[in-house]
């Protein structure tokens, strides 16, 4: 039906406005009833939406809605377009948004600003589903910066803390930074092709009129958008900090939905990254170098939620080591298993919090299995997912990223393989670390801490049940295969095809590893690994300092700008040199009046000589010249 | 009643409305205020009026006047619409009213000659836009200045004759050369044509020789740069904007400063056509260094509106970045950002003015938490705010992303021809949106977020926003949105002039980029 796609769109800005407007009067019962009546429903919609895809054999389904601007020759119109691959991306967006939001009625509740919370949430989601439907680049980035509005105002939700508010800054700032790079490369594009609706790019580039230099350039541009939504490096600082936003939240934007979104960019736009060989060895080795490092990172961090802040950036670099070897529909593979065992990973993460008042301190837990059990099973089955233990989700997606980044013919390498291997292994061993410091052992918890936890109520664990099952079972649907049609799998490198089985064996023996090192180290509260970090401590502070990028930032790019707008732009060139040299000819021009006004000094005998001298000239002047 | 009598009521209904307020008591307050509502109102119904007269894709003037005035010197009283001065009326006519509703509670001082002044200010302004008469032009021009200067020096703050003398040192100033430049091109026209005129139309096919025309363009381009201003003649602004009451700050940045882009697109680049493609690397250099430099400026600001007014040199740099970009893309784009400029920087200013009459200071530092004290007043100033970063669905986005667009298509021919310099000035000008929300986000997490805090709120609470407040803001709120989710109708108005523009300045450059 027309019309289908502008709904599922609209409902939630409907649930924003009501919420926004009249949430606060109306009271907690209304907000809940649109808050999540609304993202539900645009979820079901969402599911119809598929289902008429399906419908007509996997045709793409194109929902024009208004012309924004026509400018001469170029058209820019506010259309949707849904295909398998926007369809997965509105499918969990709306279903696993929809999930956090009733979660959320649990986690919020008596919060003061109830009312705006989930306006924001249903923000988020209205942009979030522009970002995935939109067919134009300028439709998906008006939903881009949209998202990234949303996130700003969700990470600073509680606002009056100074530093939360800072964080949402962050997030904002870092983000325009890639955004200033997505806007060049969206200006070549369509300097190039004359269009920015996504489906004729990629046309126009597979059609191999497009020199492979502005190819690249502009891959290698989007891709620092990419970089900077995604928190890839060098623009993943602001990531961890977001994690001052409510954990609902966290899960949703930061780990689900938002931070993949660079991911669903570049495979939107896999047309262009085939034709740009070197953009993708780029994305390739800046994914897996992110994955390893934040990895490391993430072995260190005793913050329950940043130690999963780094793992979700560790993920999202696997997602781009698939798109950079050209396994686009492997990436996006991964991005589904991940949403929903990292969502449910965060959430867990939340009813800990919640159960614990909340403490984010994993060093002040522990024993938490029996307490909390339902946080617990399914925190441990999350867990396993993304450790990548068959047959769970995070199994087959993870397997397949290192399986293409072996042996794609599109720039599969040993060493990115081997890189992502160490990285899987690392994955295995920082996870079972929290669950262990987190849930296992003797509990270290205050006292008055200890007295008040508690099991979350049904609303949450219903949702971590949920999924937990999702991280199951995720993984048995062959996504790859089902995106085939519009991102075809790379061609295998000969020699090594036939190393899959080899590959798989090692990897779980890599998982399982991780998994008896994180139990050996981590018993007793940690003592093992405390032992061992004692004997590498330059490496350990390098870690905990997270390699320094914050601060090479602050004193490398934030300061000196400071600096020269301050010292430079105000003291030296608005006070010094325009201001100073605007009061210098006011001084000059008064003391210029001041002696001709020295002139007229009333004097009789003056004025006569004067005209004298006066007339003198005159006649001198006619008598040499005339 | 005919358009063009439509348009001629719209230049004089202020004047008119000025008579009478002349016979009002001055005691009256409530008359005086209630009068200027009337009249501006009824203004700004008629403007919205005739836009919706105004035909798109009809070339040269609509609703035109042309009446002898000065037959000795062929001076016309000469007037009309086109879709470069549509847009800027409509702006100027829809900030009228609510520049009045917002000094209802403000202005206390001499009311009547206040108000006065701000329909004198009005006619002036739309005169100034709808001149089609250089010598009209010019008076206008001039006259604007009066209203102002009055309007900072009786009205403003501790500093305002110190800010009135130099705004007027350096205007006047720009306005010298331009005279002297005037002045020439009567001469020659009643040379070459044998009799005098000071019509546009006449002016713009003089054909001088390159040298002259630099020097025309030079003596035009800095009375306008001035008033846009460029750096580095942009001292006056903070001064001016500082010590203006929230009225005077709301018109200057709303308007005024449109001026100078304004004269650039309708008289600068038309008139002096060689010269204006000879000047572009400089003018585009000025205009990304404006863009920078407001930018890092504006960080450094404790005082609320010199962050806003500093943020006005930013921003009006990428009008200028626009108009240079010479084609459809980037020339639209310039359009739009001056009236979103005009409904963002005008907005926040009547912001800074409500929290002023609270609070009584500018002072960042003594405020925080305002989102908790004034939750009303908090969402309205972070969609100002969000409109100032160029956020999209609002007007900023718009203009900004239609001018790095357009300069974008211009630059990038030039950079395959081996010109790397343009391509890299557009860089510089993209990376500007990074430093825009930097300074923005200061200002709003300063404001807004953090403990809450405020001079003067007695036992900690403050009065949120009143009824006529939140209609002036929702007006121009609405406004913003309106221009960020369906610009294609002032676009399809000024497309016509716009293709005009370029093919006067640069026709070789129209076939490029949306054409």
């Amino acid at each position: 039906m027309n019309g289908m796609l502008t709904i599922l769109v609209l409902l939630p800005l409907a649930g924003f406005l009501l919420n926004g407007l009249l949430g606060r009067r109306l009271g907690p019962a209304f907000v809940n009833v649109v808050g999540i009546g609304l993202p539900t429903l645009a979820f079901l919609t969402a599911l119809w939406a598929w289902r008429t895809l399906e419908a007509g054999g996997g045709a793409p389904i194109i929902e024009t809605v208004f012309t924004w601007a026509v400018i001469g020759e170029y058209v820019f119109e506010v259309s949707f377009y849904l295909d398998r691959l926007s369809a997965v991306m509105a499918l969990i967006v709306t279903g696993v948004g929809a999930l956090i939001h009733l979660y959320s009625i649990g986690y919020m509740k008596g919060d003061e600003s109830y009312a705006r919370y989930f306006a924001y949430l249903n923000l988020f989601l209205f942009f979030m589903l522009l970002l995935v439907l939109g067919r134009s680049l300028l439709v998906l980035f008006v939903g881009w910066e949209g998202v990234g509005l949303a996130s700003y105002l969700l990470i600073g939700f509680w606002f009056q803390d100074v530093a939360k508010a800072r964080a949402g800054r962050k997030a904002f700032i870092t983000n325009r930074v890639g955004d200033a790079g997505f806007l060049l490369g969206m200006f070549l594009i369509f300097t190039a092709v004359g269009t920015l609706e996504m489906d004729l790019i990629n046309e126009a580039f597979a059609g191999g009129l497009i020199p492979v230099g502005i190819a690249t350039a502009a891959g290698i541009l989007l891709f620092i958008g990419a970089t900077g939504k995604s928190a890839q490096i060098p623009l993943h600082v602001w990531l961890p900090d977001a994690m001052a936003g409510p954990t609902p939240v966290s899960a949703l934007i930061h780990a689900a939905t938002m931070v993949t979104a660079g991911v669903y960019l570049i495979a939107r736009l896999s047309g262009v990254y085939l034709e740009a060989p070197a953009a993708s060895t780029l994305i390739a080795v800046i994914g897996v170098l992110t994955a390893f490092l934040a990895a490391t990172i993430a072995l260190v961090q005793t913050d329950i939620k940043k130690v999963l802040a780094y793992s979700t950036i560790s993920q999202l670099g696997f997602m781009f080591l698939a798109l950079g070897v050209g396994a686009y529909g492997v990436a996006v593979f991964h991005l589904f298993t991940h949403a929903f065992f990292k969502a449910a990973l965060f959430l867990g993460a939340g009813s800990v919090i919640h159960a614990l008042k909340g403490e984010q301190d994993i060093r002040r837990m522990g024993g938490l299995a029996r307490r909390i059990p339902w946080t617990f099973a399914t925190f441990l089955i999350a867990t396993a997912a993304i450790a990548g233990l068959p047959p769970l989700a995070g199994f087959f997606s993870k397997d397949e990223i290192l399986w293409f980044a072996l042996a794609s013919g599109q720039g599969g390498a040993v060493w990115l393989w081997a890189l992502g291997s160490l990285t899987a292994l690392l994955t295995a061993l920082y996870m079972f670390r929290l669950l262990w410091l987190v849930f296992l052992g003797t509990s270290r918890m205050e006292p008055e801490t200890e007295r008040h936890v508690h099991e979350s109520p049904i609303s949450m664990t219903g949702v971590l049940v949920v999924l937990a099952v999702f991280s199951v079972v995720a993984g048995w649907f062959a996504l790859p295969h089902y995106l085939e049609p519009l991102l075809p799998l790379p061609e295998l490198q000969p020699e090594r095809a036939g190393l899959h089985m080899a590959q798989i064996i090692f990897a779980v023996m890599l998982a399982l590893l991780g998994l008896l090192a994180a139990s050996w180290l981590y018993r007793e509260g940690g003592k093992p690994a405390d032992l061992l970090w004692q004997n590498l401590q330059r490496l350990h502070r390098v870690l905990l300092g997270r390699y320094f990028v914050d601060e090479l930032y602050d004193r490398g790019l934030q300061r000196p700008w400071r600096w020269v707008s301050d010292r430079v732009f105000l003291r030296l060139g608005d006070r010094v040199l325009l201001d100073g040299s605007l009061h210098g000819l006011a001084a000059l021009a008064r003391r210029g009046a001041e002696m001709f006004g020295r002139i007229q000094s009333g004097s009789l005998h003056w004025y006569a000589w004067m005209t004298l001298f006066g007339i003198a000239a005159v006649l001198i002047w006619v008598w040499r010249y005339v | 009643m005919s358009e063009a009598m439509a348009l001629n009521l719209l230049l004089f209904l202020p004047v008119l409305g000025g008579i009478v307020l002349l016979a009002l008591p001055e005691r009256r307050a409530d008359l005086v205020r209630g009068l200027s509502m009337v009249v501006l109102s009824a203004q700004l119904l008629l403007a919205a009026w005739l836009y919706f007269q105004f035909e798109a894709g009809v070339p040269g003037l609509q609703f035109e006047t042309r009446i002898p005035w000065i037959a000795a010197w062929g001076v016309h009283y000469h007037i009309g619409l086109d879709g470069l001065n549509l847009l800027l009326v409509l702006l100027s006519a829809f900030l009228g009213p609510l520049v009045v509703a917002g000094a209802f509670t403000s202005i206390t001082k001499d009311v009547k000659l206040f108000h006065g002044m701000v329909l004198f200010l009005q006619f002036t302004m739309l005169g100034t836009f709808l001149a089609q008469d250089l010598f009209l032009f010019y008076l206008f021009w001039e006259a604007m200045l009066i209203p102002m200067f009055l309007i900072i020096g009786v009205w403003g703050g501790e500093r305002r004759i110190y800010a009135t003398l130099k705004f007027f040192l350096y205007t006047a100033f720009g306005s010298i050369l331009m005279l002297a430049a005037v002045i020439y091109l009567a001469f020659t026209v009643l040379t070459q044509d044998g009799s005098p005129s000071f019509a546009f139309t006449d002016l713009y096919d003089l054909g001088f020789a390159v040298e002259v025309q630099l020097l025309l363009l030079a003596a035009f381009a800095l009375s306008f740069a001035i008033k846009v201003p460029m750096v580095p003649l942009h001292t006056w602004l903070p001064d001016a904007h500082v010590e203006a009451p929230t009225a005077g700050s709301v018109i200057l940045a709303g308007v005024l400063l449109k001026m100078g882009t304004y004269g650039f697109l309708k008289l600068g680049f038309p008139l002096f056509p060689d010269a204006a493609q000879i000047a572009t690397p400089l003018i585009m250099t000025l205009a990304v260094v404006s863009i920078i430099y407001g930018a890092g400026l504006a960080l450094v600001q404790d005082d609320i509106k010199k962050i806003i007014a500093y943020s006005s040199v930013s921003h009006l740099g990428y009008v200028m970045l626009g108009l240079v970009s010479y084609n459809l893309l980037g020339v639209q784009g310039a359009i739009i950002q001056m009236v979103s400029h005009g409904l963002v920087a005008g907005g926040l200013f009547l912001m800074v003015g409500m929290i002023y009459e609270r609070c009584h200071s500018r002072d960042l530092a003594a405020y925080g938490g305002l989102a908790k004290l004034l939750p009303v007043y908090s969402v309205f100033f972070m969609i100002l705010t969000l409109a100032a970063i160029g956020l999209p669905t609002t007007s900023g986005f718009t203009g900004e992303f239609l001018v790095l667009l357009g300069a974008f298509h211009a630059a990038w021919p030039q950079f395959e021809a081996g010109a790397t310099y343009p391509l890299v000035l557009v860089s510089v000008a993209v990376l500007g949106i990074v430093l825009g929300a930097l300074y923005m986000l200061r200002l709003a997490r300063r404001l807004l977020f953090g403990e809450a805090r405020a001079p003067e709120a007695e036992g900690g609470t403050l009065r949120d926003l009143g009824l006529r407040e939140k209609a002036i803001l929702a007006a121009l709120v609405a406004a913003v949105f309106y221009i960020g989710l369906f610009p294609n109708d002032f676009l399809q108005k000024t497309e016509q002039a716009v293709i005009e523009y370029q093919e006067r300045v640069w026709p070789a450059r129209a076939g490029e980029g949306g054409q």
